[in-house]
């Protein structure tokens, strides 16, 4: 098991090399100057030639890429011109706060994507399924950013049960509880579509396995109704399922970068939006950069989780 | 991956003219035709927009700003500037619906073309160029497309590009695959073969072929295309002032939240029908492209058999001396407007301490016979139709379900015919011989974990200790199914059901596992109903024979009277098809001709077809299970004589 992990570790190493090609590439993308584009139109010409240094222009693209790449290694990030302070400081920082919404997100959409997929399986054609199936299709069709302004208008406007945007109260806020009440309304949108995702495809997945001959041998054996679903149906049913999770923890943190816009949540999603809008362009990399491999290590943990649970992908 | 179809119903569409067209199918399905209706009527707004006695969308009024919705000559109202808001959606509306389709395009054809590339190549080509696929997969979705736009500059074109970019590898993976299957097909080679080009085979032998791929993964992409290109407008990274798409209007509307909600609350309804009604017809067009796909398709079976009989036999004044009694049993299928009896009236008794064989080719009812017992067919489509199971005086089809589990794997206990699909593939064999134990007895899991133990030992599996750890396909075919008869020993079960639990085995080990259930049935004094198609494996375990064809008993009686002279015509083809060891010469029938279909029986017998000595008598009327001996019955209105199937031997 642990050697497997390790080679599935090793196996990512090429991945997260292939991210930093495709960035640095999109980078070099920039039409025109690219000091000039990171700098803006009205830098000074010594910050234009120590950026041209910075960034090594003078040499040759393969060359470019490893010194860039070497300096990330260090953890060498460059400098955001727009905050003036090292763009892996802000990133961290601002990851944090991403972090604890997708994170939250993740949770929501996992739990309620099962439990709505299982129910409406089992009850196939019921009214519960067709509630649930209706539920998916509004989710799923629905733009998140919208749905994160009328959740804002009805709760926090018209109920006032929950607060508008931010992640802490501004006057004496801070504690556990503070961030909890801050977190309900932007997870709950950000989880909305991942979560139709998931019911979807769990649905499909016990509908597939309950035709199988083995719940028939856990049936043939008298088990009750409640284990031959949940234990044998469900188990096999979560395999299936259990990579889509991995794959909606890449919506979710893309998604992340409305919720955060619509909620001011002070995540990274909303700093992309910022450094996109002020030119900051080292800081959009590094961005980029950060959420993406953190995206291959959840797909990894993923990857891990089904093989735990999947004797059969051992060999 | 849909299931947003399958809550309607889907309406029989008419079917006059063999197939029904693609179109008639897709109106069939209830939703998707909702969503083509709503589809089509935004679709031509949008187009007769500038033909519209609209307001222009652009001119500013500031004297009417932030009018309320049906405000006299601004039906949705007005925005901050006095704009007319339903003037600048249905505008907005176009930009939108315009740049998604754009951006579609332009993703399916640069992804089909390295999808279609790759998948001929294959090779290194292949290699590399999927390996550049999965990279930009290894991004999250939206975020690709925000770093696009950052170099590219914010605008409607670069987030046009930007969401095209991030939605090719969709299409590459799925056209690539298709393509691969393709590539070495008989049509492509000949192709190759009389001189065409690699282009010009790509272009008219391959991409005719894997059209229907791209239609449908475009009818599932546009919706979110259209969904991510208004993201990037709300974001302020898409259109810009006074350009404007629904996205764009959503994220100026934004500011006004909380003093004018409705001009975001309108924009963002607008795109929610859009992509909704282009989401339920790509579901629809997808059910009928791709029929497999259709989840739909697929329904939960129940935990029993619904039971709905319509003809019950008396009860008996007194219970017959038999460990189980089935009477006139009639099983059917129910598939669209047919109906399938699969077991049309069996009658049997299985005695205490006896083997019955139960016979018969693949689908002559046999094991649907075996299922019924305890309701263990598939509803739907099954359905129990008719009879009575007895056992010890109780009528099992009148059974609840709570009674039913504690009969099965009780007193009765299954045994399957393919070990590796009948054994949970996640759980290990000790865990599950463990749970068929503790489902009847009142044991803790590490008692009943050691009585598992026994049992795989009694069952003669080596090391069973440590093998009681194993997955099932870390075991060998003949190891499951001996897995599956300890499972079927373990609560000492007064009848045994054997359905063909040698047939997927191999021939010495299938001697084994006969062998093991033989010592074991006279071990532990249980009667065994035996399914099989083969009368070698009968004539080892048997002591009794009742032979099935197209769903009903056609003869019975002790297995060496059957063997040697059997009185119907199609027991003695059945026991033809059994090869003996030392006589090559003899002749080994296949049965001629195809069981009857059992939706559409034939009048009379339903051998006639195949019966070499049928005559116009046996194609009439209701021919019924005469006793021929005491112990012997016959379906046949002119049964075999003893001379006559000696000579056939």
């Amino acid at each position: 098991m642990l050697a497997y992990f390790l080679k599935r570790l090793l196996m990512a190493v090429p991945v997260l090399f292939g991210l930093t090609v495709i960035v640095f590439l999109i980078m070099a993308m920039i039409p025109g100057d690219p000091a000039t584009a990171i700098l803006g139109a009205y830098a000074t010409p010594e910050n234009v030639e120590r950026i041209n240094r910075q960034l090594g222009l003078d040499r040759s693209l393969p060359e470019q890429y490893f010194i860039w790449l070497g300096n990330l290694l260090q953890g060498d990030f460059g400098r955001s011109y727009s905050l003036n302070r090292p763009v892996i400081d802000e990133v961290l920082e601002r990851f944090n706060a991403t972090l604890i919404l997708a994170g939250a997100s993740l949770v929501l959409c996992t739990v309620f994507g099962l439990v709505a997929g299982i129910v409406s399986a089992v009850r196939q054609f019921s009214w519960t399924d067709r509630i649930v199936t209706f539920f998916v299709l509004v989710g799923i069709s629905m733009p998140s950013f919208w749905l994160g302004l009328i959740l804002i208008l009805v709760f926090a406007v018209n109920l006032r049960w929950l607060p508008p945007s931010g992640m802490y109260a501004i006057y004496g806020g801070g504690g556990p509880l503070d961030l909890l009440l801050h977190l309900a309304l932007p997870a709950i949108t950000l989880a909305v579509v991942a979560t139709g995702v998931i019911a979807r495809l769990t649905r499909a997945a016990m509908l597939e396995v309950l035709r199988q001959d083995y719940i028939r041998t856990a049936r043939a054996k008298g088990l009750s109704e409640r284990r031959v679903i949940y234990r044998h149906a469900f188990k096999a049913a979560l395999v299936g399922v259990i990579p889509v999770i991995g794959i909606q923890a890449g919506f979710v943190l893309g998604g992340a970068v409305y919720i955060e816009t619509v909620f001011q949540w002070p995540g990274i999603g909303r700093m992309l939006v910022q450094a996109i809008s002020t030119r900051d362009l080292l800081l959009v990399q590094g961005g980029v950069l950060v959420v993406a491999a953190s995206y291959v290590l959840f797909n990894l943990l993923a990857d891990m989780v089904q093989h735990m649970l999947d004797p059969r992908l051992k060999t | 991956m849909s299931t947003a179809t399958d809550t309607a119903k889907p309406v029989e569409p008419m079917r006059k003219s063999g197939r029904p067209s693609f179109f008639a199918l897709l109106v069939a399905n209830r939703l998707a035709a909702f969503g083509l209706g709503l589809l089509v009527v935004i679709a031509l707004a949008a187009l007769l927009t500038p033909f519209l006695p609209l307001q222009p969308p652009d001119i500013t009024n500031p004297a009417n700003r932030l009018l309320r919705p049906l405000t006299e000559g601004h039906l949705l109202g007005t925005d901050q500037l006095g704009r007319d808001l339903l003037s600048r959606l249905m505008w907005g509306a176009r930009v939108s619906i315009a740049v998604g389709l754009s951006a579609t395009l332009v993703a399916a054809v640069v992804g089909s073309a390295i999808g279609l590339v790759a998948g001929y190549a294959g090779g290194r080509t292949d290699n590399f160029m999927m390996r550049g696929i999965d990279m930009l997969m290894a991004f999250p979705y939206i975020l690709l497309a925000l770093a696009i736009v950052a170099v590219l500059g914010p605008g409607l074109m670069n987030a046009l590009y930007a969401i095209a970019v991030v939605n090719i590898p969709f299409f590459a993976r799925n056209i690539r695959g298709v393509t691969l299957s393709l590539a070495h097909r008989e049509f492509v080679d000949a192709a190759r073969l009389s001189g065409k080009g690699h282009l010009r085979i790509l272009l008219s032998e391959v991409l005719p072929n894997v059209l229907p791929v791209i239609v449908i993964t475009m009818s599932t992409t546009v919706g979110w295309m259209i969904l991510e290109t208004a993201g990037l407008s709300f974001l302020g990274l898409g259109a810009q002032p006074p350009q404007a798409d629904l996205g764009s209007m959503l994220g100026e509307g934004r500011k006004l939240l909380f003093t004018a909600p409705h001009v975001s609350i309108v924009p963002g309804l607008m795109i929610f029908a859009l992509v909704m009604s282009i989401n339920l017809v790509g579901d629809g067009i997808r059910d009928v492209l791709d029929p497999r796909l259709k989840s739909g398709a697929l329904s939960r079976p129940a935990a029993a058999t619904a039971v709905k009989r319509e003809g019950v036999p008396a009860m008996p004044d007194a219970p017959a001396k038999a460990a189980l009694d089935v009477r006139d049993l009639r099983t059917e299928f129910r598939v669209g407007g047919d109906v399938y009896k699969a077991v049309g009236g069996v009658s049997f008794q299985l005695r205490e301490r006896e083997c019955l064989g139960l016979v018969g080719e693949s689908g002559s009812g046999k094991s649907v016979t075996a299922m019924s017992l305890l309701g263990l067919v598939p509803t739907p489509p099954g359905r129990i139709a008719g009879g009575r199971v007895l056992y010890q005086g109780r009528d099992l089809l009148e059974a609840s379900e709570a009674d039913l589990r504690k009969l099965r794997g009780g007193a009765f206990a299954y045994v399957f015919q393919d070990p590796l699909s009948t054994l949970h593939p996640l759980f290990t064999v000790g865990d599950q011989v463990t749970e068929a134990i503790r489902a009847h007895q009142p044991l803790s899991y590490r008692e009943a974990w050691k009585r598992a133990v026994a049992l795989l030992k009694m069952v003669r599996i080596p090391n069973a200790a440590e093998r009681a750890g194993s997955y099932p396909h870390e075991l060998s075919g003949g190891m499951r199914q001996r897995v599956s008869i300890a499972m079927a020993l373990a609560n000492d079960a007064e009848i045994l059901i054997a359905d063909e639990p040698t047939t997927a085995l191999d021939v010495t080990v299938q001697a084994q596992i006969l062998k093991l259930m033989d010592a074991l049935q006279d071990d532990k004094g249980a009667a065994l109903l035996f399914i099989t198609h083969d009368f070698g494996v009968v004539s080892e375990i048997c002591d009794r024979v009742a032979v099935m064809y197209a769903g009903r008993i056609v003869e019975t009686g002790p297995t060496d009277e059957v063997l040697n002279a059997p009185a119907h015509p199609y027991t003695r083809k059945l026991i033809d098809c059994v090869p003996v060891l030392g006589e090559p010469e003899r002749r080994l029938d296949a049965i001629s001709g195809l069981p009857p279909a059992v939706n559409r029986l034939p009048e009379g017998c339903a051998f006639a077809e195949r019966c070499p000595y049928a005559e116009a008598a046996c194609r009439e009327g209701e021919i019924a299970l005469e006793s021929l001996a005491p112990e012997r019955a016959v379906r046949c209105i002119k049964p075999l004589k003893p001379e006559q199937s000696e000579a056939a031997q």
